[in-house]
């Protein structure tokens, strides 16, 4: 979804960059050393080295993007919310494997030693970060679903795309720009 | 959140759409027999849990883990009734 949003708004002229949280995809650093704090860190670091006049934030993004910029977050999300998802899943999982867990013995778990979520090893400090943070928007245009028709590709079980709501979204961001 | 209590049944409908994906065709289809849970391959531990996570948001609910069980999947009726119990719509 994002590719095609950045394809979208080069075609109107306006530079963008995705980073890469440390620890995720190309990064050499351990994800399990990672917190939300320096997640932040790192953001706004990434922000000034591009030289960023605006920024765009998607979902859990809210919780880590550099929030003195001027821009647009999309239906930001409260750290607790992922977080509860991931242990369900987890639950689940081991529900189905003939195994029980509860999700307020995993959390005090991962609050104290770390814990393994969705394919994830998060450390203590993210756990913690994770239960309490909230969006960080300030100021910045909350852009919601509906606003981009259909339904929300984060919650597709199977990889989905759909270019319209990429598009729309980057005449979005064209649109206001200089709003 | 506002219309999902004047019409869960909808409101479900859409949830389960975003999360599976069914097209209209299926999600036309889709009755209070309908079998869900063992009868859509994508129904896995991971989608259940955002399938939950979903209908929280839309119904503006806190369900229980214990709550999420089989018999609560077994088909499109069984999973309405349990959503309309915990809203009390």
């Amino acid at each position: 979804m994002l590719a095609t949003t950045m394809r979208e708004l080069d075609a109107r002229g306006i530079d963008s960059f995705l980073p890469d949280l440390p620890g995720t995809n190309e990064s050499l650093q351990s994800f399990s050393a990672q917190s939300l704090h320096g997640w932040r860190t790192a953001m706004a670091l990434a922000a000034r080295h591009f030289a960023a006049n605006r920024v765009l934030a998607l979902r859990g993004g809210a919780l880590v993007f550099p929030n003195t910029l001027p821009g647009w977050v999309l239906e930001p999300v409260m750290g607790a919310t992922l977080l509860r998802r991931m242990l369900r899943t987890r639950v689940l999982a081991s529900r189905e494997a003939g195994r029980h867990e509860d999700s307020a013995t995993l959390l005090a778990q991962g609050r104290e030693e770390g814990i393994e979520l969705a394919g994830y090893y998060l450390g203590p400090a993210l756990v913690a970060g994770l239960e309490s943070a909230r969006p960080l928007d300030e100021g910045q245009r909350e852009i919601r679903m509906t606003e981009l028709g259909g339904s929300a590709l984060w919650l597709r079980a199977e990889p989905g795309e759909d270019a319209a709501q990429s598009v729309r979204l980057a005449q979005i961001v064209a649109e206001e720009f200089d709003a | 959140m506002d219309n999902a209590v004047s019409s869960p049944d909808l409101a479900l409908r859409e949830v389960l759409d975003a999360v599976l994906a069914l097209g209209t065709a299926r999600l036309a289809a889709l009755g209070t027999d309908s079998p869900l849970f063992g009868a859509i391959p994508e129904l896995d531990s991971m989608a259940i849990a955002t399938l939950f996570g979903a209908i929280e948001e839309r119904f503006d609910l806190f369900l229980d883990d214990d709550a999420i069980s089989a018999e609560t999947l077994e088909t499109y009726g069984t999973l309405l009734d349990f959503v309309r119990a915990q809203c009390g719509c």
